[in-house]
């Protein structure tokens, strides 16, 4: 064997282990951010963090049972109004609209997509804050929600679309109207797609910060209804980490642990959804 | 794009033709109009969006005009803008996450689609997409108490010492800084260059391998000078695409970058990012021009990202429809 | 599909207990500076008034300002009294005055972490300028060593920190800084957001105890609590009659004795850089802003109510968190104005 032919095999060898390197590295980094996580994490969580509200400054021993609820209400409202609106869009380019207005809702989805969390934070703020004279859950909602709507269009109609023909003329041919078909054929066997996409979209817009910071600002206490301020996960990690209390610290990494671990959840969640597979007709 | 399915002709032409009710029964037109306003909806929106960036940014674009993206002075008090500071610290850091995310994240890539059996390939790629989907404060979390003691502690030392002739390794430590930004952006956006490029790889058909081996090439040739150059369109778009998610990050990089807008070629330095300095001042920015100034980097920053992405989406459309179209020559 | 209408009425009825009102919720954002005493107030005030929150949000005198002029918060709190061009703003736009209403005296101290220093280093006004202008870079500069003899400073680039948000606190600082240093004046000029020559900024006055806590070599202005509760060494300033004072409770009252007598009718003043051999020059008052129009009846009662608590039992528990009382002249003036909130 010639010498340049060993060196090639060798080069081969040694460039094929480091990309084996490469991915070992940045799935390592995975584990170890989580493994941090439940160091930290675990060892500060307590009842207290569940069920108490923040103590003042300086005194330990306080919780974020405030901000575990207002994220939670924070969730739910966002989702009441980015999803209705991504899916009944989804369902118009999937199933009524013509090319060239589909084409054009497809580009302002994927705009809306594009942009930063902390432009959408911006927009928030002089539509969902300024008129209404108050920070607001609603405000918060308001701007998660517009980071839900374009992931929720797009797979809709992603999923619509893939539908195969065979149901669609099926229900036709048995007379259904056409929205009788979409709702009692269509959706239901996408049905495993869109809700796969709904919870990756909340999954992804329970973790940001940034547009909270201008709508719905923080609580102390607990937050009553839908139009006050609220404290939330995200923010209260943001404020407790760069502080230079241990006791605030060690809130903190117990608030990442709890919500990482409900984001890794939804994420395990959909995935397993979708990769049971959409339901296709037999025969 | 609507399904091409034969229509059902909507009930009636003519308003008498058919019962009112029988019409509602099957409510075709309605649910047409009612899913069409949804639609429209976000269009709507979106076009708000803009508006309102474009209208609330009219002080400071009348009064510095083109100067707002090359001066550096960032002054409240004498009411004197400039991006310059927050554009260089945008892109220094987004340059290093780039520099280090890369050859990491292509070299994953290529084991996931070239060398690791299926099984595996997709399991790995199931970790790596739960890491894309860890909140931004929480890698601010961890950039605060990991990687800033970790720079003051061991890289600092590392490439000041022996490098600290050159001017991106002068100056002092501080811990935070564009470097540290920098290490934890790219953490970020490992997972989007290794998904997107993984997807491109495997979409490389089989017979590009298949006949440079056949030609003699060891693996890691056909891999590097056949398939990787064939996917090369592929992997540009997921580096654009990882360039617009860096630009874009908020938490994690004010919570490591210094917050100070100077512009300084030590990589060691304190700087500020468009989205860190807009996080930290707009809801205390007295006075229209200050506010204006920083939703003017808003709209700069969305900008930038629109245009990136768009560039990533058409890279790699273009690279997946040439593997199946080009495939079998 | 009987599954998904019972889920959806689990989150309507979810939505609607949320719904249930539970108490009156009074918001207020602004300064870092007094946080620890609000924080301890509020959470008092609740204990004894069950149904009413004062829900306080520690974002920073400029933040606090610029809610208020926005009318998205029901009072603010900043330690950098309003200019009177930020005052015409709030008129214009919220139609009704601006109250300033100062709670407590309290202190900026210089804070440092230099790594086997542990006593009270000495600063006098021009070695502060000179390290915030840029001008001092390291600790064994012939100017710190001459003020601090005897104590090992090594020579080591100083780490400068200040705040990447609006504060008042800085407006302390820079207040002080350009009375000592006509070059500060004129460069940088005193604010709440300033274009600092050098240094990293922390968010809020806890982000720049952490990073001071954090970063060997740092120096960094804080209020004289966060200090203390955080075991940070703070030196000592010297004042306008050449004295080297330590921040306490009493230099802090000693540097208001001047202006208690003479104190404006808006309350908005100054104390940095304040005469008396006891004083020490880097104290300031601490202001709520409290709109004169409050629409709300219970809102307004609650606000009133609380001040005349702050005045009076409130005040007894400032020294324990390092502030200072109020002079007794400055809390009769205050009780008067309150009946200026209509």
């Amino acid at each position: 064997m010639s010498a340049r032919l060993r060196w090639r095999k060798f080069l081969s060898n040694f460039m094929l282990t480091m990309t084996g390197v490469c991915a070992f590295v940045s799935v390592a980094i995975l584990f170890l951010i989580l493994g941090y996580l439940v160091f930290n994490g675990g060892k500060s969580i307590n009842w207290a963090f569940f069920t108490k509200l923040p103590k003042p400054v300086g005194e330990t021993g306080g919780g974020m049972a405030n901000a575990i609820v207002g994220s939670a209400k924070l969730l739910l409202a966002s989702s009441l109004f980015g999803v209705p609106i991504g899916f009944l869009g989804g369902i118009y380019l999937a199933e009524f609209s013509g090319a060239g207005v589909a084409s054009v809702v497809r580009y302002a989805a994927d705009l809306l997509n594009g942009v930063p969390s902390i432009v959408i934070g911006i927009f928030a703020y002089s539509i969902a804050v300024l008129p209404f004279k108050h920070f607001s859950t609603l405000a918060g909602a308001f701007a998660l929600g517009l980071m839900m709507i374009p992931i929720t269009l797009r797979s809709t109609e992603e999923f619509l679309g893939a539908v195969p023909r065979m149901l669609r003329e099926g229900a036709m041919a048995l007379g259904a109207s056409k929205w009788k078909t979409i709702t009692t054929v269509i959706v239901p066997a996408a049905y495993r797609g869109i809700l796969t996409a709904i919870l990756l979209a909340l999954a992804r817009v329970a973790g940001e910060t940034a547009p909270l910071l201008f709508t719905a600002l923080g609580n102390l206490y607990w937050s009553h209804g839908w139009g006050q301020p609220t404290a939330s996960l995200p923010v209260m990690i943001y404020t407790y980490a760069q502080s230079p209390y241990e006791d605030w610290h060690r809130q903190a990494w117990a608030a990442g642990l709890v919500l990482l671990g409900l984001i890794l959840i939804i994420n395990i969640l959909a995935r397993t959804i979708l990769s049971r597979g959409i339901a296709v007709p037999r025969g | 794009m609507a399904t091409a399915n034969p229509t059902v002709p909507s009930a009636g032409p003519l308003l008498g033709s058919r019962s009112f009710l029988s019409k509602l029964k099957d409510g075709d037109e309605i649910a047409r109009l009612i899913t069409f306003l949804f639609a429209a909806s976000v269009v709507l929106i979106t076009v708000l969006l803009v508006y309102e960036l474009w209208m609330n940014s009219v002080l400071p674009r009348h009064k510095f005009g083109l100067s707002f993206f090359v001066t550096q002075v960032w002054d409240p008090v004498m009411d004197q803008f400039g991006a310059l500071p927050f554009i260089y610290g945008t892109v220094v850091t987004s340059a290093v996450a780039l520099l280090i995310a890369i050859p990491l994240g292509i070299g994953a890539s290529i084991f996931l689609a070239e060398l690791a059996p299926p099984r595996i390939s997709d399991t790995l790629q199931f970790f790596i997409d739960l890491l894309a989907a860890v909140p931004s404060v929480i890698y601010g979390v961890l950039g605060i108490f990991i990687v800033v003691p970790l720079m003051r502690t061991v890289i600092y030392p590392a490439l000041n010492k022996p490098f600290g002739y050159l001017p991106i390794f002068k100056g002092p430590s501080y811990g935070v800084g564009f470097l540290t930004a920098g290490i934890v952006l790219a953490i970020m956006v490992i997972p989007y260059i290794i998904s997107v490029s993984r997807e491109v790889l495997l979409s490389v058909p089989r017979d590009q391998r298949e006949a440079a081996l056949a030609l003699g090439s060891t693996r890691w040739e056909s891999t590097w000078k056949v398939v990787v150059p064939f996917a090369r369109t592929g992997i540009m778009g997921s580096i654009f695409l990882a360039l617009a998610r860096a630009l874009g990050e908020t938490m994690a990089v004010t919570m490591v970058i210094g917050n100070s807008p100077k512009i300084s070629a030590s990589l060691f330095a304190p700087g500020y990012s468009i989205a860190a300095v807009i996080a930290n001042e707009f809801t205390e920015a007295t006075g229209d021009l200050y506010l204006q100034a920083l939703i003017e980097l808003g709209l700069v920053l969305f900008l930038l990202t629109f245009v990136l992405n768009g560039l990533a989406r058409l890279l790699i459309v273009v690279t997946t429809q040439k593997g199946s179209g080009k495939g079998n020559q | 599909m009987k599954r998904p209408a019972i889920m959806l009425a689990a989150v309507l009825a979810f939505g609607l207990l949320a719904w249930a009102q539970g108490g009156l919720l009074i918001n207020g954002a602004g300064a870092t500076f007094p946080n620890p005493i609000y924080s301890k107030w509020f959470d008092m005030y609740h204990q004894k008034n069950g149904n009413i929150n004062f829900n306080y949000q520690s974002v920073g005198s400029g933040a606090g300002i610029k809610q208020m002029t926005d009318g998205t918060v029901d009072f603010g709190a900043t330690d950098g009294p309003m200019t009177d061009d930020q005052i015409k703003a709030y008129e214009t736009k919220r139609g009704a005055e601006i109250l300033h209403f100062p709670t407590v005296l309290g202190a900026v101290v210089p804070t440092y972490n230099v790594p086997g220093v542990t006593t009270a280093l000495n600063f006098t006004p021009d070695v502060l300028a000179g390290i915030y202008l840029g001008k001092i870079t390291k600790w064994n500069d012939p100017a710190i060593t001459g003020a601090n003899k005897g104590v090992n400073l090594p020579a080591q680039d100083i780490v400068v920190i200040h705040r990447s948000d609006g504060s008042g606190t800085t407006y302390i600082w820079t207040d002080y800084l350009s009375k000592v240093s006509d070059e500060w004046k004129s460069k940088v000029s005193k604010a709440t957001s300033v274009n600092w020559p050098v240094g990293l900024g922390g968010k809020g006055n806890e982000g720049v105890t952490g990073l001071v806590k954090q970063t060997p070599h740092a120096i960094g202005y804080v209020e004289l609590i966060y200090a203390v509760q955080n075991n940070i060494p703070y030196g000592t300033v010297k004042n306008s009659s050449g004295v080297f004072v330590k921040a306490d409770l009493a230099g802090v009252t000693a540097a208001a004795a001047g202006a208690a007598k003479d104190m404006p009718a808006d309350f908005r003043v100054s104390i940095t850089n304040a005469a008396g051999k006891t004083a020490y020059p880097i104290s300031s008052f601490t202001w709520l802003l409290i709109p004169s129009k409050i629409q709300d009846a219970t809102k307004r009662d609650a606000i009133k109510g609380f001040l005349k608590w702050m005045l009076s039992d409130g005040q007894g528990q400032v020294e324990q968190l390092s502030y200072a009382k109020l002079p007794k002249e400055v809390v009769e003036k205050e009780l008067k104005a309150i009946s200026k909130i209509q």
